[in-house]
């Protein structure tokens, strides 16, 4: 999230897209609810009317998958009526960059597609450069080439006609949604997005989320009080471990992997470290060096940085290793071992029975967990035979997050502190205990017998991880901060000089160096253990009046990074530091005082000095992204798995990029007669995930006891299936049977004139437990995935539907 | 006696089922009588925060100082987000925590075996860390088909966890990258 969850309570209008907060996030709806009786609106878009729908002010369905057309009908909506904030448009956006001539679009395929790779050569998407090397700009916006004309042209063919034939959404439903959100492009008015795995889980999931940025800028809402791009993320831990990398791409603070085309240490930071020649451009990535030396003494603190680099593993140029790929390498044999800690994959992933199949083909497996799940007991479960299963397992129980210490970081980044409370059950102990007994262990196998390549695994940093023999996370959370190895000196921003003794705390990450002179685990949480204390485990509600208006608490808790809790802030306020929303603002500069008020300012320096977005190499907002790997603006594309064989916008079906396995077209299907239905998938209150922590619990499982379809009376109808009837859904993947759920809540989609059905199954359940709540929805979704993260497409797929 | 709101609620409610369905045919005595029990236990409060959404609501978890365990989890009235409130998930937190379903010792599953063996802390760890070695000496490639360094492991691989702690992320990711893992993945992917 940019912004944090109380902020809900400061917008004008709240978009629910891709989420059923009511449901899935239910204590959030307080500040939702706040809104509304503030007077603000808010609106649910999604395929089924749900406890979100009957809260909101304004419901519009549409059919899974079909967001781009929706939100690109925005866009159109937004340009054609000219309801864009100008002055945040012009000065802090791209809007105004002039693009290579080199770019193109035409039916549905950007400039640099190589048909046969599945991938862009994104050269032709760049910007034009002045002789200085900055971006030329059009402060007319009216260049054929800049962004704005660029963005103009391409979603003119989004009109509305054309949007609701192929989303099935009503016209009138639109024109109500995008009147009244587009008001929050006035500049004292703000809206926000809440969106979470119903945007995320589509080959086109990452343009999604892009589509709605572009729309946050638009309108001048990023940087705001009651705006922002919100993420609601499914896990407790969810946004900490990612900021961990937990992930095959990055290492801790959204540092790139090392990869073999970038063999050393400098070769790395060349490639990796943005160079701006803008003036006014914070260009915050300029400081990577700073940050990399540090994670590298984190891990490697008696290594020479070129030795710490060079003891990095390191992926192939241009490998993708994630979940998708991971599990098809598994199927494959390429995997001896596995560690399938605190997750359920066999539940969890997509096309579960591959991932099943794929476990079978280990040696050995590792499964942490609280209790029995499908991914430690896959060798007993539907189909599988025993004795032909030669994969070991070893199943470590590990305690509950009750019974042990730490911190969490919520989906707004507060990093909040945990006690112990009960003593961990039984034998069961803390994972972090877990991981560093082994680490230890192993350890000590190779100082006895050396074997393959000892140094990265002896010359680890244990030291900071407990005491020899218990995981202490006070240590470990001091060496994520960071501190500095000798005694340094560092000059302020007014010329005062502080001498810094070996072994304290940083106490922000300004004070990193890039020489080896101190160490950080994850740059973005300097400042949150320091020599002050345990800046996570504060509980002071204090605030100044003004951050009491919003709702800021910056004394609670902490907040990354540097305790700012509305990031990209420094949007929030016009080029003399004036707030655009005088009654809500996040942040102010104090012309007499010459300092910033409020939260914490994005970047630094006075009001008008600095380019808002300060991550971005140019500092401005991203309408136009020419990163990404399908392309500089969200286009529609159906899903790879869809009930029509072409859409009004190009003759383009699919996501061109998207994540495919070769070998596996058989197992999917578009407009076949066979599998006619689009199904989506989603949870349920009572339950959590793939239900391994809430399937054992009576007082939930008594709520939600089993598999469920829902389906709308005219499907039902159709396929003579009655309300509490068991039925199967099924399509080359897989099959699962389910408790029919006939509902007013779906109702059947008219897309490009013909009847579309959808219908709707949680993800809860396993074969394991309780005995009759049936299994997995991914035995039926497709491994599919967006082309830039990976995410498979588990929210719109086809299936039949029968009765059993 | 002194008790506490949480208790004064408790007994209340007990007192308020007997009015209202004294008239029903069952006795509710041991009800009350559990209830004045509870209120005679001693525990202790600590702070912790629902490990479920990402919404991160606040929880006050009161603990058996006899027993150790868990006597009682509810919301944190003091928390700004969550005011005290928790949904189903949260509210069932006890359950997660006082669960006898939970598995409380290590077991491994032998190639072909069709049963569960409970085994010791110890036992696991060593033979863990031993295929651990095997594979990675095994598997480990210093240099790819290109002959770039890659110095990684290509025989193994791990998914998990954001169900654990910060602290405890970054020393399994380090722990992993240490070993020459490149195939790190988790939650956040699906």
């Amino acid at each position: 999230m940019t912004n944090h969850w109380i902020d809900f309570k400061n917008s004008d209008c709240i978009l629910i897209m891709g989420s059923n907060a009511a449901e899935n996030h239910p204590i959030c709806w307080k500040w939702v609810t706040r809104a509304q009786e503030a007077g603000g609106t808010v609106i649910h878009v999604d395929p089924r009317y749900t406890r979100t729908s009957s809260k909101s002010d304004l419901y519009v369905p549409l059919r899974s998958g079909s967001d781009i057309g929706v939100l690109g009908g925005m866009i159109k909506y937004i340009v054609d009526n000219d309801l864009i904030q100008k002055e945040y448009v012009l000065h802090y956006t791209n809007a105004s960059f002039i693009v290579s001539k080199d770019f193109s679009f035409s039916d549905g395929l950007f400039s640099g597609f190589d048909e046969a790779g599945r991938k862009y050569d994104k050269k032709s998407w760049d910007f034009e450069m002045d002789e200085n090397g900055v971006p030329k700009r059009d402060m007319t916006l009216q260049d054929p080439r800049c962004v704005y004309q660029i963005l103009k042209k391409h979603y003119d063919r989004y009109d509305i006609k054309k949007v609701s034939a192929i989303s099935g959404s009503p016209e009138d439903k639109l024109l109500a949604f995008y009147k009244a959100y587009t008001a929050t492009g006035k500049p004292d008015k703000s809206g926000t997005i809440l969106y979470a795995m119903g945007w995320t889980q589509h080959t086109v999931g990452v343009q999604n989320i892009r589509a709605m940025s572009i729309i946050q800028l638009l309108l001048g809402n990023m940087g705001v009080a009651g705006g922002g791009v919100n993420a609601l993320r499914g896990e407790s831990n969810v946004q900490g471990s990612t900021d961990q990398a937990l992930l095959f791409h990055i290492i801790p603070g959204y540092l790139a992997t090392p990869r073999a085309n970038w063999p050393t240490l400098e070769e790395y930071l060349k490639a990796n470290t943005p160079v701006s020649k803008d003036p006014k451009s914070v260009n915050w990535w300029q400081n990577r060096p700073k940050y990399v030396a540090s994670l590298l003494k984190s891990f490697y603190k008696e290594a020479d940085l070129p030795t710490a680099y060079n003891w990095m593993p390191k992926l192939d140029a241009g490998q993708n290793a994630s979940w998708l790929v991971l599990f098809d390498k598994m199927l494959k044999g390429q995997f001896k071992g596995f560690f399938a800690w605190g997750m359920n994959p066999a539940a969890s992933g997509a096309d579960s029975n591959k991932t099943r199949e794929a476990l079978s083909k280990l040696d050995w497996m590792v499964n942490v967990n609280i209790f029995d799940n499908e991914t430690g007991s896959f060798w007993k479960g539907p189909g599988m035979d025993p004795k032909k299963i030669k994969t070991e397992v070893f199943f470590l129980p590990c305690c509950v997050s009750v019974e042990k210490e730490g911190s969490i970081s919520n989906s707004g980044r507060w990093m909040q502190w945990r006690y112990a409370g009960p003593k961990p059950m039984g034998d069961t102990k803390p994972d972090g205990d877990i991981i560093y007994e082994l680490a230890l262990k192993i350890r000590e196998l190779y100082k006895k017998d050396k074997g393959a390549f000892p140094d990265p695994i002896l010359g680890l940093n244990v030291d900071d991880w407990g005491d020899g023999h218990v995981f202490d996370p006070h240590k470990v959370a001091k060496l994520i901060n960071g501190y500095f190895l000798k005694d340094t000196t560092i000059k302020g921003a007014d010329g005062k000089e502080t001498v810094y003794k070996a072994g304290s705390q940083l106490p922000s990450f300004v004070m990193l160096q890039a020489d080896g002179s101190t160490c950080s685990g994850n740059w973005i949480y300097a400042g949150s253990y320091t020599d002050k204390g345990n800046m996570a485990a504060r509980r002071d509600k204090t605030q100044t009046p003004e951050q009491e208006k919003v709702g800021l608490f910056p004394n609670w808790t902490w907040s990354w990074p540097v305790n700012r809790r509305v990031i990209y802030n420094r949007a929030g306020v016009d080029l003399q530091g004036k707030p655009w929303a005088p009654n809500k603002p996040v942040l102010a500069w104090d012309a007499a005082n010459k300092k910033w008020l409020i939260d914490v300012v994005d970047g630094g320096g006075d009001a008008g000095a600095k380019h808002p977005f300060i991550m971005q190499k140019h500092g401005m907002g991203a309408i136009y992204g020419p990163g990404l790997n399908d392309g500089p603006l969200p286009e529609y594309y159906e899903p790879l798995e869809c009930p029509v064989t072409e859409h009004p916008f190009s003759k383009t079906l699919n996501n061109p990029t998207a994540l495919i396995f070769a070998d596996e077209a058989h197992k999917r299907t578009t407009c076949d007669p066979r599998f006619p239905f689009v199904c989506t998938t989603y949870r349920v209150t009572e339950h959590w995930q793939t239900g391994v922590l809430t399937r054992w619990l009576p007082w939930l499982t008594e709520a939600q006891p089993q598999m469920f379809c829902e389906m709308s009376e005219e499907l039902a109808e159709l396929k003579g299936i009655k309300n509490g009837e068991k039925v199967i859904l099924e399509n080359p993947r897989g099959q699962l049977w389910a408790i029919a759920i006939v509902t007013k809540r779906f109702k059947p989609f008219e897309v490009m004139g013909n009847p579309v059905h959808v219908v709707g199954i949680p993800w809860h359940y396993g074969w394991v437990w309780p005995k009759d709540g049936g299994d997995a929805a991914n035995l039926l979704t497709p491994a599919v995935g967006d082309p830039n993260t990976g995410i498979p497409e588990t929210k719109a797929f086809m299936v039949n539907v029968k009765k059993a | 006696m002194k008790l506490g709101r949480r208790e004064f609620v408790k007994l209340t409610a007990a007192a308020t089922a007997v009015t209202a369905f004294g008239g029903l045919g069952f006795d509710l005595a041991p009800t009350k009588a559990h209830a004045q029990l509870m209120s005679l236990r001693k525990g202790k409060e600590t702070t912790s925060v629902c490990c479920y959404c990402s919404v991160g609501c606040g929880l006050i978890v009161t603990t058996d100082e006899k027993t150790g365990r868990a006597i009682n989890i509810e919301g944190d009235p003091d928390h700004p987000i969550s005011e005290g409130a928790l949904c189903a998930k949260g509210a069932a937190t006890f359950q997660l925590a006082e669960n006898p379903q939970r598995i409380t010792k290590p077991r491994y599953r032998a190639a072909g075996s069709d049963k569960w063996e409970e085994k010791s802390w110890d036992w696991m760890l060593n033979e863990i860390a031993k295929r651990v070695k095997k594979v990675r000496d095994a598997s480990f490639t210093e240099k790819n088909a290109k002959g770039e360094i890659v110095n990684r492991t290509e025989g193994l691989a791990s998914v998990g966890s954001a169900a654990m702690d910060n602290e405890e992320c970054w020393i399994y990711q380090a722990f992993l990258r240490s070993l020459g893992l490149t195939y790190i993945e988790h939650q956040a992917r699906i």
